[in-house]
């Protein structure tokens, strides 16, 4: 009888049906988890190093009561959110506000489906890899900004303004940014964009603009000195001021693993991705994703680093900043470039022509 | 336009965006409530609301004799306790026309600039937390928790002390203390670098205080201000210069003023007001001579404790202290300190009893908290908040 309930589970998984699309689902998600839990768990550290580094640099302890050196404690606040009541304010637009949060955390996961962590190790090695990103992480505003809405809350909205103002302004100069790398690389998959080597001459004209793309990645995640939509000592925590529970717990890891996105962007575009740094053979004995991991843990150092030293923008210094200062030097910088790279043959595509 | 749209848009009144700031803000700095009417970002009117922190001290010291009044000052302005201890001390001391022995002076005076000390470490610290830095608050704290232990150890707490008496101060300094302060003077500079190298020449910092809330020197007269509010906008006002009290007369000090009166001047002269305050507590240390710290009259201080032990006139005066307290003869005075945040002042009325017949108190945020509005008018909502910081303001001593 057993027997028979196995046979038929076989046949069933090798029908016709299940060949052409029960068993591609199948692999397609375990290969998305392969993805996902280490992301999650990532996320869950960099909360733990977050206030591990901050704590250090402010001469405090920092987490040290929760399991050994504190390192359960991540698990803990996510158990204690995960047990707290999803409070709904009366005035708020219920659909809206439960929808804010998923669609910010479903977002900061989405976008890791082209990100590759190792020669190959990529879930969708698509073509028009740095377009996908560009725009899901434009997408990301849209949650904050139903969230500022939804809460119907004068903090909340405040912030939600503040984030779309401040999303939509320093997306444009980061757009430039990868223009300026697509200019060296000739390519818009992730994984090509890793494998061109640049002569030092082109790596050093792309060096400013990695400074501006690590400055517009900070103000996209919302983090500090561009913490405006949340801005605790103004705005008490602006658009996640009425979330608690999962939801608020929601909008946390969204914007924590938007930071490991964004650090692996900057890894993937500027610094070799899994390529031992500088070029050093020797060194490719450790594994590519171990380069990967340790380019995005010094993005991140540099994330937490400037939280620790920065005070906040004010909003119309944040906007003249991205609009006066970065749109205007990424665009004559990318005109340069592109101008230096023809003159000297240099373009991708004019190579050995 | 047609004439019609145009008595459409004269009829119609935009209403402002009102926020509630307040009180429960982190950056309110206590129970402040402010109604910001606002214009987009733009705050268009502030305005503050107080009362929440009453408790009726002024009337409340009319009910107890005048040592018993003391505690009430260490729950004025919390963050500098002694203070104000010393205003209404040496008020009584005056209208008592007694005068506390040099070396009580001298523990009064190094125990006031400590306290000058750890409360702009608080303000220009949390000043700097509300423009979004965070390091230089927790930085701070600890510099702070150090002379904190100091007030633990010259009184038994850490806060409110009741240290200060008319007539001298309670105790004489314990053995050690007076070196380990020399000590922490010197070191407690290193911190104000420190927090300087993160804040002073910091272009984001800078960019949020620079030409925000500008007092010029008259509006900081108009308005009644004092203390670093005052300096900041230009006016070298300063009581422990212009009318010393205790030994400030033979103290070695200089006034910092600031030129421009934004937010960034009262931060500097904060600053600086901490490096001669650490001066000051120096040469205290120094020329600080040996001696009684009370005044030798049983009349109005109590008698040593091994005295009782054998003189029933000690025991009588001391029950009689403690139960009755001490008769001040009629007359008024107002008296003026000059506390961290500005004049702090009592006006005392007595009527030949025990208890004081008026005690009124002049809290200098009281008089700062009113320019908020016409200060931050204009600015943007992040910075009000810088300016709420650079009042330095504590609810304690504005709602009384």
């Amino acid at each position: 009888m057993a027997n028979s309930v196995t046979e038929q589970i076989q046949g069933l998984w090798n029908s016709d049906f299940s060949v052409a699309y029960v068993q591609p689902t199948a692999f397609a998600g375990l290969h998305v988890l392969e993805f996902v839990v280490p992301l999650i768990i990532a996320v869950a550290y960099l909360t733990y190093a977050e206030r591990k580094v901050l704590a250090a640099m402010q001469m405090r302890q920092g987490p040290n009561v929760v399991g050994p050196f504190g390192l359960l404690q991540p698990l803990a606040d996510g158990l204690k959110l995960l047990a707290k009541e999803t409070i709904i304010p009366s005035g708020a637009n219920r659909g809206v506000f439960l929808f804010a949060p998923m669609l910010t955390f479903l977002l900061s996961l989405v976008a890791w489906a082209v990100i590759p962590v190792n020669a190959g190790w990529v879930v969708s090695n698509i073509n028009v890899g740095v377009l996908y990103l560009f725009a899901i992480s434009s997408l990301g505003v849209y949650g904050i900004l139903m969230a500022g809405w939804a809460s119907n809350s004068r903090y909340a909205f405040l912030g939600g303004l503040r984030s779309a103002a401040q999303m939509v302004s320093y997306e444009v100069s980061m757009g430039f940014v990868l223009v300026s790398v697509l200019l060296t690389t000739g390519s818009l998959n992730l994984t090509a964009i890793v494998d061109a080597q640049h002569p030092f001459w082109v790596s050093l004209m792309l060096f400013p603009m990695f400074i501006v793309f690590v400055i517009s990645a900070l103000a996209e995640t919302n983090r500090a000195p561009f913490d405006l939509p949340e801005g605790e000592s103004e705005l008490v925590g602006g658009y996640n001021v009425e979330y608690s529970s999962m939801t608020f717990a929601l909008f946390f890891l969204g914007e924590y693993s938007n930071m490991i996105l964004m650090s692996g962007m900057t890894s993937v575009l500027f610094l070799g991705a899994w390529l031992p740094p500088f070029g050093i053979s020797a060194l490719a004995v450790v594994p590519g994703f171990i380069w990967f991991a340790l380019k995005v843990c010094f993005v991140l150092f540099v994330f937490i680093w400037t939280r620790a030293t920065l005070p906040r923008f004010r909003y119309d210094q944040l906007m003249r900043l991205g609009w006066k200062v970065f749109l205007p030097f990424t665009l004559v910088w990318l005109v340069f470039m592109a101008a230096v790279l023809l003159y000297n043959h240099a373009l991708p595509g004019m190579q050995g022509g | 336009m047609s004439t019609e749209d145009k008595d459409v848009a004269s009829q119609t009144k935009i209403k402002p965006f009102t926020m509630n700031f307040g009180p429960q803000h982190p950056a309110a700095h206590g129970v402040l409530r402010l109604v910001l009417e606002m214009d987009g970002e733009v705050v268009e009117r502030a305005d503050p609301h107080i009362g929440l922190l009453h408790r009726g001290t002024e009337k409340l010291i009319e009910y107890k004799t005048y040592l018993q009044a003391i505690p009430y000052f260490d729950r004025l302005d919390y963050v500098a306790p002694m203070n104000q201890e010393h205003a209404f001390a040496l008020g009584v001391e005056k209208l008592l026309k007694i005068k506390a022995p040099l070396r009580a002076q001298y523990i009064r005076v190094l125990f006031s600039e400590l306290t000058r000390i750890i409360n702009h470490i608080l303000n220009v610290t949390t000043y700097a937390l509300d423009v979004g830095a965070l390091t230089p608050a927790l930085w701070g704290f600890e510099e702070r928790e150090i002379g904190m232990e100091f007030y633990e150890r010259v009184c038994g707490a850490r806060l409110h002390a009741n240290y200060f008496r008319p007539g001298g101060v309670h105790q004489d300094l314990p053995a050690g203390l007076a070196d380990d302060m020399y000590e922490w003077a010197a070191k407690v500079l290193k911190f104000v670098d420190d927090m300087e190298s993160l804040l002073t020449e910091n272009r984001i910092f800078k960019q949020r205080t620079v030409d925000i809330g500008i007092v010029s020197k008259k509006e900081a007269l108009d308005w009644g201000f004092s203390g670093p509010m005052l300096r900041a906008s230009g006016v070298p006002w300063d009581l422990r210069k212009s009318q010393p009290y205790d030994v400030y007369a033979e103290m070695d000090f200089d006034i910092p003023t600031g030129t421009t009166g934004d937010c960034y001047a009262r931060y500097l002269v904060r600053v600086e007001e901490m490096r001669q305050s650490a001066r000051i507590m120096r040469q205290c240390l120094e020329k600080m001579p040996k001696g009684p710290v009370m005044v030798d009259d049983n009349k109005v201080t109590p008698p040593k404790r091994a005295e009782m032990k054998n003189s029933m006139e000690a025991l009588i005066h001391h029950f009689k202290l403690y139960t009755e307290g001490y008769h001040v003869p009629a007359g008024e005075t107002y008296t003026a300190v000059e506390a961290p945040k500005g004049e702090f002042a009592v006006y005392l009325v007595s009527d030949g009893t025990n208890k004081p017949y008026r005690c009124h108190i002049r809290a200098p945020g009281f008089a700062h908290l009113q320019g908020l509005d016409f200060m931050s008018k204009g600015h943007m909502l992040a910075d009000a908040v810088a300016i709420i910081g650079s009042l330095d303001i504590v609810f304690g001593e504005i709602d009384r």
